[in-house]
């Protein structure tokens, strides 16, 4: 089994998508949360495939979509000081920030790195005792554990040259701050698959109780997609409301113990601001008391303007479901990825790049 | 490379001549004794009876009939990775785009700008990749340059080269004479160089056996045109931007509409994977010796047959085809039977978070 071919198989995805027609009649809106998903549903051209009473509605899963503008601002204003090295994911680096993005900054001349991984920004913070390495720790809880091992191994080799600029948001908050704005309207939610493979899936009964929707647990590759819609479908028509795992084969229900231990051990939970959604109450981690010695936000003195966002981008109603890309009055006209007016055109989550990038938005193919 | 062409490029290969400096400077950029010594005894000696009348400015040739001209600069970073260097790059590139015009490649010219503090050794392993691709391919290099900037002023090494190629007699390379149901084939597996280089890319170093597919393709080309002329309408190699920016282009000079079957693309395994784990698309990732073939359909399987017989070819599929539907745009059918836009490169492919 190569887990690439077998779960991209056309027979397999020709059953899974009749047995949906067979089975869907009501019309329901499934919302994936991750933008990874997005990516896959619209990449593979399974938007356009499912029965039209089948509405898949992108949910808020693309972390840098959800990094506040402020955020990106304190990131390029660290970048441009020539004492500091700026890490970052390579997502990270287009998003624009109020003047400019890190790209930009980057071929000004500010010593800005995109890394892989976090531990690399130890190793380069350890190879260069006299700069400050940040590394712009974003992500939800599937790359938490890695920024976590980062700061835990720079406590431990004794750094005192390295920091993180944290931007970490969770995935269950965000799923109950949709549920509780009446203006999403959401019958079903595919989860998001290597989130839970980190997490586990203990946060989501209590949703499912709460809210009375249906959650499939959900991998990546178009058949995961696929049967992820399928068994919500089952439950809608069934009217069932139940928890289940389509990504058996990655999560285990208890999550992975040693990087939750680590999560613990360095993070807290902490209420947090959601670029376009707003605050989600006890939605993000941040540094415990005893690493705050590696969180940039304390050790530097980042005094900035308040900032506002573009009035023509609509992205905190494309992250809640409530508006598609291509609804957009600006999508692929003033906003596109070489020009973006926010995050979610940049970025390899984001609904409006998944969109522009595969989808037939001039209109031109059948 | 099979184990006569290995121990062919070892007998080339021969040892770095014992100079009284280990690395370059800006003096040997001068134009004076340096340079002199630098070219004379490094060199000249590597390239050996590569170089047709070194002494001069520039150099007189006696070309007659229809020849193809092109320029390529090359700046790749890291300039050694698995697979190849720098000069490698710089010999194949340009010998492959007067192959896409579908000439056959005989004299070259050689810029060097080198930045100070480039070790001689690297210079040496740079130079004995290009004695061996030109000797190989039977390219004259009849006329260089070698520039010194200050140290943070370049990165390494760049190269310029500049070939002329007679063209065939048979090849009648135009895209205007393309026409719907025209087939495109490829000539080989795609995103290897670019996923050979990444693999070396400081903070996204794998482990991996993956090597940049570098190679001249005018033997595959040679084969093809004379085999089967006018039938053959266009040649293109996908570097930068990868196979989906070059068929864009291609689709946006015609005005006409381009369809790719995702499931025919060839990829090997370790490369296809590479893509995955770093969240790259292998249709925009760079390759370094494989070629696009648009031909009549009624040719299109003879004409793979022919280039799978020749050593590089032996992968190469037939990809998709030009339709009337969708003018201007490329179209690929998905795996799974969906069907999605296949755009331009925009900006450069950057690995993902999660």
């Amino acid at each position: 089994m190569k887990y690439l071919d077998e779960f991209r198989d056309p027979i397999l995805a020709k059953n899974l998508l009749e047995e949906i027609k067979r089975l869907s009649k009501g019309n329901w809106n499934i919302m994936e949360v991750c933008g990874g998903q997005t990516h896959s549903l619209v990449k593979h051209g399974i938007t356009q495939m499912l029965p039209e009473n089948i509405n898949m509605i992108h949910g808020p899963g693309c972390p840098v979509c959800v990094t506040p503008l402020q955020l990106i601002d304190k990131a390029i204003y660290l970048a441009e000081r020539k004492d500091v090295t700026l890490c970052s994911f390579g997502d990270m680096i287009r998003v624009p920030g109020s003047e400019k993005s890190l790209l930009e900054a980057k071929a000004e001349g500010a010593d800005i790195r995109i890394l892989y991984s976090p531990l690399e920004a130890v190793q380069i913070a350890q190879a260069n005792p006299d700069k400050e390495v940040v590394f712009f720790a974003v992500g939800f809880e599937t790359t938490a554990p890695a920024n976590a091992l980062s700061v835990f191994q720079a406590k431990q080799l004794g750094l005192q040259n390295y920091s993180i600029l944290t931007s970490h948001v969770l995935v269950p908050p965000a799923i109950e701050a949709i549920m509780n704005d009446p203006e999403c309207q959401i019958d079903a939610f595919l989860g998001a698959g290597h989130v839970c493979a980190i997490m586990g899936m203990e946060a989501y009964p209590r949703l499912v109780d709460k809210h009375g929707i249906p959650i499939v647990i959900t991998g990546f590759e178009p058949i995961d997609l696929l049967q992820g819609v399928l068994m919500a479908v089952k439950q809608l028509e069934q009217g069932k409301t139940d928890l289940e795992n389509q990504y058996a084969r990655v999560v285990n229900p208890e999550g992975n113990s040693s990087a939750i231990d680590l999560i613990n051990k360095i993070f807290e939970i902490r209420d947090r601001e959601w670029r376009g959604i707003g605050n989600i109450p006890q939605s993000g981690y941040e540094l415990k008391a005893e690493y705050q010695d590696y969180d940039a936000n304390l050790k530097f003195n980042i005094d900035l303007e308040p900032v506002s966002e573009s009035e023509k981008c609509i992205a905190g109603q494309i992250l809640k479901g409530i508006k598609k890309p291509y609804e957009c009055a600006a999508f692929g006209k003033e906003c596109q990825p070489q020009s973006p007016l926010g995050a979610p055109m940049v970025s390899s989550e984001g609904a409006c790049a998944a969109y522009y990038h595969f989808s037939n938005y001039q209109q031109k193919i059948a | 490379m099979s184990e006569s062409e290995e121990f062919i490029r070892m007998k080339l290969a021969c040892p770095m001549p014992k100079l009284d400096f280990d690395i370059i400077t800006l003096g040997h950029g001068s134009g004076g004794l340096l340079t002199h010594k630098l070219l004379n005894e490094f060199v000249f000696e590597a390239l050996g009876d590569c170089l047709l009348n070194a002494d001069h400015d520039g150099a007189t040739l006696k070309i007659e009939g229809n020849i193809a001209m092109t320029t390529d600069s090359f700046v790749v970073s890291p300039i050694f990775f698995p697979g190849g260097n720098i000069g490698d790059l710089a010999i194949n590139g340009t010998l492959n785009d007067l192959a896409m015009c579908g000439a056959k490649p005989t004299y070259l010219s050689l810029a060097f700008i080198i930045e100070e503090g480039f070790a001689l050794a690297d210079f040496w392993e740079v130079l004995m990749s290009i004695k061996w691709a030109a000797v190989q391919n039977e390219v004259k290099i009849v006329t260089g340059d070698t520039k010194v900037v200050d140290q943070g002023k370049g990165d390494q090494i760049f190269i310029n080269t500049t070939g002329i190629g007679h063209i065939l007699k048979q090849s009648q390379i135009d895209a205007t004479r393309i026409q719907a149901s025209d087939k495109i084939v490829l000539s080989g597996p795609l995103a290897a160089h670019g996923m050979a280089i990444m693999s070396k890319r400081d903070g996204l170093e794998f482990e991996t056996t993956i090597e940049s597919d570098t190679q001249c393709v005018y033997p595959i080309v040679e084969a093809a045109i004379q085999s089967f002329g006018e039938k053959i309408k266009l040649l293109r190699d996908p570097t930068r931007g990868g196979l989906a920016t070059s068929l864009n282009e291609i689709a946006q000079t015609t005005g006409l509409g381009i369809q790719i079957q995702e499931a025919s693309l060839p990829i090997d395994a370790q490369v296809k994977s590479a893509c995955e784990i770093l969240g790259f698309d292998p249709v925009y990732v760079a390759n370094e010796g494989i070629f696009i073939c648009v031909c009549k359909a009624e040719v299109a399987d003879p004409l793979l047959e022919t280039l799978r017989s020749i050593e590089g070819g032996n992968k190469a599929c037939m990809i998709g085809e030009f339709v009337d539907a969708h003018p201007g745009q490329v179209v690929l059918e998905t795996g799974i039977g969906g069907r999605r836009v296949l755009n331009m490169l925009l900006g450069e492919q950057l690995p993902r978070i999660c």
